[in-house]
């Protein structure tokens, strides 16, 4: 059953060396508390996926925490590439890291497979497409009833998930909504899963009966992190901060300026400083 | 070329806009961030004023105010007609055959309208990592067209490119037909000097327009390909004062927003 911890209890609890983890939100709702967490306690030899690995998983790769990852666009969205996960590519600096390349509808069919219980995916993808000859994972199947041959891939299972959502109730039901990318299918593909929230609020009444809401019973821990997906963003709550992805394309390009960012930033900070991050994008409204 | 005093306009303003005005209001267009996203919607504020926009975080039919840094920008989501979750976005609208027009740029494109956005040099050991191909794999097998925006140069229209993100019509001819794909896959391709189209035969993008104060030496010397011409060629329409105004507005109030000037740091 779910329990409301501390961010860096619920981290301790469920994150473990070696892990494979995902870390989800597509654009929106990136749990960057719970990853800066994850730095502050010093993993390594973590499979990390996502989707868009983003500006946490640049962060991790550049910190060495990752043995792999996961992914299928591994840029700075709209700014440019992602400098210390391309340092770690060409260079194997701070370490080699291996990687396993998929497209959007690839990744996006492997979580809902792993949330299906199921062992693989199946769709009409990569046909042409360069990627099926560098990952051995992309295979294909005969439809037995038409014939017409698919992109098989494995389902995606992460040991644990990481998500932002808006909020929990008291009893710890979750409500993801606006862009909610794969919230959904990363939480019930993982064993266990790990949920930051903007506040916590006495029940879901008023809600509309078709929003994503995530039962208590699929969730390990919730940590109430206000602001915890900045630069990222929460609809409802605080714009995507734009100036600050561009500003990190500058920040990761050297070495010693991203140690020194994340020293001062991540490793003498905690996750109380988050809400304060966010004020200037809450909306004057 | 993009000689702002002479024309009244730069090359990149005349590629927006000659790209915007081949979409139609009953398009339902997967737009790509950059150029593409610019173009669709001065489509969207000109002339297309019913057109599907369709980002690839799952919202449809969106109408921002300003062009998103992300394809996830806040502002997608609200004023789309729906927002759905991005498996059902891939399933459902994208491999269902919903899209009529699929438009991506590109980092490096060949002749056949094959993009690579994810190497330069050896995939296992490459001289520069790109981000990759995201949406753009399948984008371009299962949306019924392909429009491709993007601006010359020797590096990024090449004879060979390093990796197949996308497949365009890979060797020509009926190579899709050989690999069981059964959309049409590049039709148009926009520069900043050009409009092209693939010849019906070998699939090989042809000049067909020139935009103004363009020539066929300067698509020459900016391609890393022999070029080929139709025979008649055209010149492509210069930038009408609301096309030109409706652009660098969309522009002016984006670079704001984005820097946290407008929307952000003074709310």
């Amino acid at each position: 059953m779910v329990k409301f911890l501390p961010l860096k209890e619920a981290v301790a609890e469920n994150l473990h060396d070696g892990d494979t983890v995902a870390f989800e939100g597509f654009t929106h709702l990136i749990p960057t508390a719970a990853a800066h967490e994850a730095i502050r306690q010093g993993f390594c030899d973590l499979t990390l996926i996502r989707m868009t690995p983003d500006l946490i998983y640049d962060q991790m790769i550049g910190m060495g925490m990752a043995r792999k990852i996961v992914f299928s666009y591994v840029g700075n969205p709209g700014v440019g590439l992602l400098r210390r996960a391309r340092d770690a590519i060409e260079n194997g600096f701070p370490r080699v890291i291996e990687v396993e390349e998929y497209s959007h509808a690839g990744m996006a069919n492997a979580y809902e497979a792993g949330a299906a219980g199921l062992p693989c995916a199946v769709f009409r993808g990569y046909r042409g497409a360069g990627l099926a000859a560098v990952n051995p994972n992309i295979k294909s199947v005969t439809c037995p009833f038409t014939g017409e041959v698919l992109a098989a891939v494995p389902a995606i299972r992460p040991d644990v998930t990481f998500i932002h959502a808006q909020k929990a109730d008291r009893k710890g039901n979750v409500l993801v909504e606006g862009i909610i990318g794969i919230q959904k299918e990363a939480v019930l593909a993982a064993k266990r899963a790990v949920v930051t929230v903007e506040e916590v609020v006495d029940n879901f009444a008023d809600l509309h009966p078709n929003l994503t809401v995530l039962p208590n019973w699929t969730i390990a821990a919730i940590s109430v992190v206000p602001g915890g997906s900045h630069p990222s963003y929460t609809h409802g709550y605080y714009e995507r901060d734009n100036a600050a992805y561009l500003e990190w394309d500058e920040i990761a390009a050297d070495r010693d300026r991203f140690q020194a960012w994340i020293r001062k930033n991540v490793i003498e900070s905690s996750a109380d400083v988050f809400a304060g991050r966010v004020e200037h994008l809450r909306k004057a409204a | 070329m993009s000689d702002a005093d002479n024309l009244g306009f730069t090359s990149n303003e005349m590629m927006t806009i000659a790209a915007s005005r081949a979409l139609k209001s009953e398009d339902v267009c997967f737009v790509g961030i950059g150029a593409p996203s610019a173009a669709c919607n001065v489509a969207r504020l000109t002339h297309a004023p019913d057109i599907t926009l369709i980002y690839e975080s799952g919202t449809i039919g969106t109408a921002p105010d300003v062009l998103p840094l992300s394809i996830g920008d806040g502002e997608l989501c609200e004023t789309a007609v729906t927002t759905v979750a991005v498996p059902e976005m891939f399933r459902y609208w994208l491999q269902g055959g919903r899209i009529s027009i699929g438009f991506l740029g590109a980092a490096q494109l060949d002749k056949f309208g094959n993009i690579n956005t994810t190497v330069i040099g050896d995939y296992a050991h490459p001289k520069t990592r790109l981000p990759g191909g995201g949406g753009a794999p399948e984008i371009a097998t299962s949306s019924r067209q392909v429009y491709i925006t993007m601006a010359q140069s020797k590096r990024g229209m090449v004879e060979k490119i390093d990796f197949f993100t996308s497949f365009g019509h890979g060797d020509g001819g009926d190579h899709r037909k050989r690999l069981g794909i059964d959309t049409a896959g590049p039709t148009l391709l926009i520069t900043d000097l050009a409009i092209w189209k693939p010849d019906p035969a070998t699939k090989e993008f042809t000049v067909v327009s020139l935009h103004p104060g363009a020539t066929r030496e300067q698509v020459q010397e900016t391609c890393g390909w022999v070029v080929k011409f139709a025979e008649a060629l055209d010149e492509t329409p210069a930038p009408t004062e609301l096309e030109l105004k409706t652009l660098r507005d969309l522009q002016a109030r984006t670079k704001a927003a984005h820097q946290g000037t407008a929307k952000g740091r003074a709310a």
